[in-house]
């Protein structure tokens, strides 16, 4: 089933104890790291490994380590990502409960990496039980000297606290999560000026995805090289993978980048096909807010290529007929699930998680929920769906944060490949809103 | 210094001076529009996107276009950039959709509110927005909310543009007043039933950009069109005394802060001389008020509204002569 | 404002947690320790906070009582309003939906008598639709405070699942869910 990068010991009772943990090679990076590399050696490896962030954006890590500023005398701090809240995402939630360790060894040698003294988890609010299993794992971590102050005797110092959120899906925008962490409503910045140059207490912050930080350990022990040479081209490494929906096994999957979508989908090792010997309908690839994809286009590109799980494979054909890796949240549907029920529902999710401070997600996400409530629930008319596209239009690329465009873009993406499911939904209201109907009509095909 | 070229006209300026502030440096029709963005205000900009502009050149360093339209009011120039406004359809579309997203939940109430004929909102509609409407849905409403005896909040009418919160963050010492809720279910309030009182609390009226909160004292005594706009000041021991008189003949019916041509207020003032000093006799004139921008107030006293010409060819001859520089052709 | 102390109170450990908390962030910057706060406050006075828990808050933290009620309404968690003995904070988002959430809303509805919100008659369940809680690949699930409920699928897991609940003590707990067999082998 491929290399395990990050999942090689979870199963291993016990393994959320340090002593299991160590057992198994834990914590040999921060030894590593402190006591034989220099921090800018760490960034170099990261650098090299071509690990990108693995919270949905794919940014190259090494390259956001980089532009972190460095002024004399001000403090610098790693903030760890685990608001994980995009709909279809609970890798990071998962990886966390099983191993806590795996995470805080990631966060020790990335903090010495960027020359943190001071680093903070923020989780979401509803993952309390998760945050009360990392305090006690990080409790054990500082009396084994991993934590604190000379940690193995190196002369590096590092306090290291977990945050928890309210309840508020927008804390996972980087500047949200900051404003959040300060103590205030998650309300996203303007930039510039970047984190990296005001981040958290105004001084130069890093914030990653904690599965990016937990890849960091492997990076530093086998070398970034080592790591290069995992998946393809610009994909490089292994990914957490969430699937759910109409799948055989819903769960998270440790993938070589690179894995066809089709075996993903129906080979026994991952989702084990559609439930209920169904046909798949469509994929979301990459958390609610990326392009859904028609089981045509999920399978094969536009040019008849097959799709991999890769950065590059699922974006082919662009927002036309691609989508994007995200989060890594595999979405799938079967054959007896509404697309215009489904787009209402992501609809209600931002328009409920919109913070409200600009005034295109605020107005424009209640806006679009509105109209297709009222097409789900039989009370659409025609216009509506050039209306829903047109709004999408006017929210994209207009907001401060990527929410707006996480809010259009699933919009957007439904009616361009099942616009005919929702002129159906319009046309005969009364069947549409009988329970347990589904438009069952010829899917859009998509043509270069 | 850095020198920018701004539709096509170039002007130079301090380093760290934004996009907005360099456009209005050049100042007339080129300017963004801007509704949460005021000067004196620290922080404030950013949420009404109202101000986006294109940014084709990012500097003469590195030329590259800025991949997205960008807030005019926040972000800054540097040397070599090029920016386009009116010039550019793709800035005067998004313009026109963002105007429409603040239209949608509002209430469009102009004829009984108290802020029309001064309110940016307004302006802004009629300068860059489409006449027809879209929206079917039900508008969010509010109930009128008290805040204390002087100010009166409408909730329905705010675009949550935060210059409020900030006012009383900056100018006053114990805020009470706040964003609470989010998304379209943000509102300004206080949560508690609670008074704004301070000696500095009258000027959350002065910087809201809508008729959101008003003045108790003044609502519904007059249209702020009927009104003269005079300059005068008085010795007061809180704060610097100038301030704008509204008058109907001899009688004071409002006070407020003198604002510029983007509203913004030159000095914040005391409601001593808000509220209570009503009186001519309180108050030492200057002269009258000029009101530079394209509003009902100026058509009616002082300039000739350019945009308006062809809106009103025949002007009543009543209505001229306060119109002693009209040229030609206000009178076909 | 009148200079009455406020008389909410939290228990010594709650205290102790709170300063630890405090504790975690640079002096001047102890408003960053809120949102721990309120939830330990919330946990400590019936499952939501009053405005007089709030002011309660902003005593601690030394900032404006506003701050904390902004905060506090920004974040959906801490509950405005009394609630019942059990949050069933049910997830309702795209992913649960697809293999039953709504017809576990429905059920819970039917059950208690309630609509969304709402507490049910006995004051025993708040029935509160939440969005996604990060555990797609178990739904539907719901959470009661800090613990998951996972694949509830049919009402008699439901039947069961509430009678457990009205069994059982309101505890703050440290509770780990049991979770799906198939992850990450």
């Amino acid at each position: 089933m491929g290399l395990k990068i990050l999942t090689e010991h979870i199963n291993v009772p016990g393994i959320e104890t340090l002593e299991v943990y160590r057992k198994h090679g834990g914590y040999k990076s921060v030894e590593k790291a402190v006591k034989t590399m220099t921090p800018e050696e760490v960034v170099e490896e990261v650098k090299t490994s071509g690990l990108r962030g693995r919270g949905g954006a794919g940014f190259p890590t090494g390259l956001k380590w980089s532009f972190l500023a460095k002024p004399e005398g001000v403090p610098r701090y790693l903030v760890c990502n685990a608001d994980e809240s995009e709909p279809g995402t609970f890798k990071d939630r998962w990886f966390m409960e099983h191993n806590p360790h795996a995470l805080i060894e990631g966060m020790i040698t990335s903090s010495y990496a960027l020359g943190a003294n001071t680093s903070y988890i923020y989780i979401r609010g509803e993952l309390m039980f998760i945050l009360r299993i990392l305090e006690k794992a990080i409790a054990e971590a500082y009396a084994a000297g991993l934590l604190g102050k000379n940690i193995l005797g190196s002369g590096y110092d590092l306090d290291l606290h977990v945050a928890p959120g309210g309840g508020a899906y927008i804390c996972g925008e980087e500047t949200a999560l900051l404003e959040s962490l300060e103590g205030k409503r998650g309300n996203p910045r303007n930039k510039p000026p970047f984190p990296a140059v005001k981040g958290l207490f105004a001084c130069p912050t890093v914030v990653n995805n904690v599965e990016t930080i937990a890849s960091v350990p492997w990076i530093v022990n086998n070398t970034g090289a080592e790591y290069a040479k995992v998946g393809i081209g610009r994909s490089t490494g292994t990914k957490l993978i969430s699937a759910s929906g109409n799948i055989n096994n819903p769960g998270v999957y440790e993938i070589e980048l690179g894995v066809p979508v089709e075996e993903f989908i129906y080979s026994d090792q991952y989702c084990g096909g559609i439930w209920k010997g169904k046909s798949l309908k469509a994929v979301v690839p990459g958390g609610s807010s990326v392009p859904i994809l028609p089981a045509n286009l999920i399978l094969k590109t536009v040019a008849g290529e097959d799709r991999l799980m890769t950065y590059e494979s699922l974006a082919d054909g662009g927002f036309v007929s691609g989508s994007m890796m995200g989060s890594g949240a595999f979405i799938v549907f079967d054959e007896d699930q509404c697309i215009v029920r489904n787009t209402w529902n992501y609809a209600r999710f931002y328009h409920h998680e919109s913070c409200g401070q600009c005034s295109p997600c605020r107005e424009g996400t209640g806006w679009m929920e509105k109209v297709l409530h009222r097409i789900e629930y039989g009370h659409g008319h025609q216009r509506d769906i050039d209306l829903l596209v047109s709004v999408a239009k006017q929210i994209e690329g207009n907001t401060i944060c990527p929410l707006g465009d996480a809010a259009a873009w699933p919009v957007a993406a439904a009616i361009r490949h099942f616009r005919d499911e929702f002129e159906w939904h319009i046309k005969h209201p009364q069947e549409a809103t009988t329970p347990g109907a589904v438009y069952r009509g010829q899917l859009n095909s998509v043509t270069a | 210094m850095a020198k920018i070229t701004f539709d096509g006209i170039e002007v130079e300026v301090e380093d760290g001076t934004t996009i907005l502030q360099a456009a209005r440096k050049i100042g007339g029709k080129v300017v963004p529009p801007a509704m949460c963005f005021y000067t004196p205000l620290k922080g404030s900009g950013g949420k009404c996107r109202v101000c986006l502009v294109k940014v084709s050149q990012g500097s003469a360093k590195d030329p590259r276009p800025m991949p997205k339209l960008v807030a005019s009011c926040i972000t800054p120039v540097q040397d070599g950039m090029v920016v386009e406004n009116t010039t550019n359809e793709d800035v005067l579309n998004a313009r026109k959709s963002i105007v429409e997203m603040l239209l949608i939940n509002h209430p469009l109430d102009c004829p009984i509110c108290d802020q029309a004929g001064e309110c940016n909102l307004q302006d802004l509609s009629y300068e860059h927005g489409v006449s027809a409407q879209r929206f079917e849905e039900e508008r969010r409403t509010f109930n009128k909310v008290d805040l204390g005896p002087y100010i009166q909040l409408h909730m329905t009418r705010c675009i949550l543009c935060y210059r409020c919160v900030y006012t009383a963050d900056q100018i006053t010492d114990k805020r009470v007043h706040g964003v609470l809720g989010r998304g379209d279910a943000a509102e300004i309030g206080t949560y508690i039933e609670n008074v704004i009182d301070n000696d500095f609390s009258g000027n959350v009226i002065d910087v809201c950009p809508v008729g959101a909160l008003t003045d108790k004292t003044w609502r519904f005594k007059n249209r702020v069109w009927f009104t003269k706009p005079l300059d005068a000041h008085r010795d007061c021991p809180t704060c610097s005394g100038k301030v704008t008189l509204w008058n109907r003949g001899d009688q004071v019916l409002r006070v407020t802060a003198r604002k510029d041509e983007y509203s913004e207020v030159e000095e914040f003032i005391c409601n001593t001389c808000r509220f209570d000093k009503k009186e001519m006799s309180d108050w030492t004139i200057e002269g009258p008020r000029k009101i530079e921008r394209a509003s009902v107030i100026s058509a009616n006293h002082y300039e000739l509204p350019v945009v308006n010409v062809p809106i009103i060819p025949n002007l009543p001859k009543s209505a001229k002569k306060d119109l002693p520089n009209a040229p030609e052709q206000w009178n076909p | 404002m009148a200079e009455t102390k406020n008389e909410v109170k939290f228990s010594d450990a709650a205290m102790a947690d709170i300063q630890r908390y405090i504790s975690h962030y640079p002096e001047d910057r102890q408003k960053s320790a809120i949102l721990p706060i309120l939830h330990i406050a919330q946990a400590e006075s019936g499952g939501w906070v009053s405005p007089e828990v709030m002011d309660k808050v902003a005593e601690i933290l030394n900032i404006q009582p506003i701050e904390v009620y902004e905060v506090a309404t920004f974040y959906t968690m801490f509950n405005l309003k009394p609630v019942g003995k059990h949050v069933l904070e049910v997830c309702r988002t795209g992913p649960c939906c697809l293999r039953g959430a709504d017809q576990l809303i429905d059920t819970l509805k039917q059950k208690l008598g309630v609509e969304e919100g709402g507490t049910s008659a006995d004051g025993m369940f708040t029935l509160k639709p939440v969005e996604c809680l990060a555990s797609c690949g178990t739904g539907p699930m719901l959470q009661v405070r800090e613990k998951f409920y996972e694949n509830i699928e049919n009402e008699e897991q439901v039947d069961a699942f509430l009678e457990m609940l009205r069994q059982s003590e309101v505890e703050t707990p440290y509770h780990v869910a049991a979770y799906n067999k198939n992850s990450g082998k």
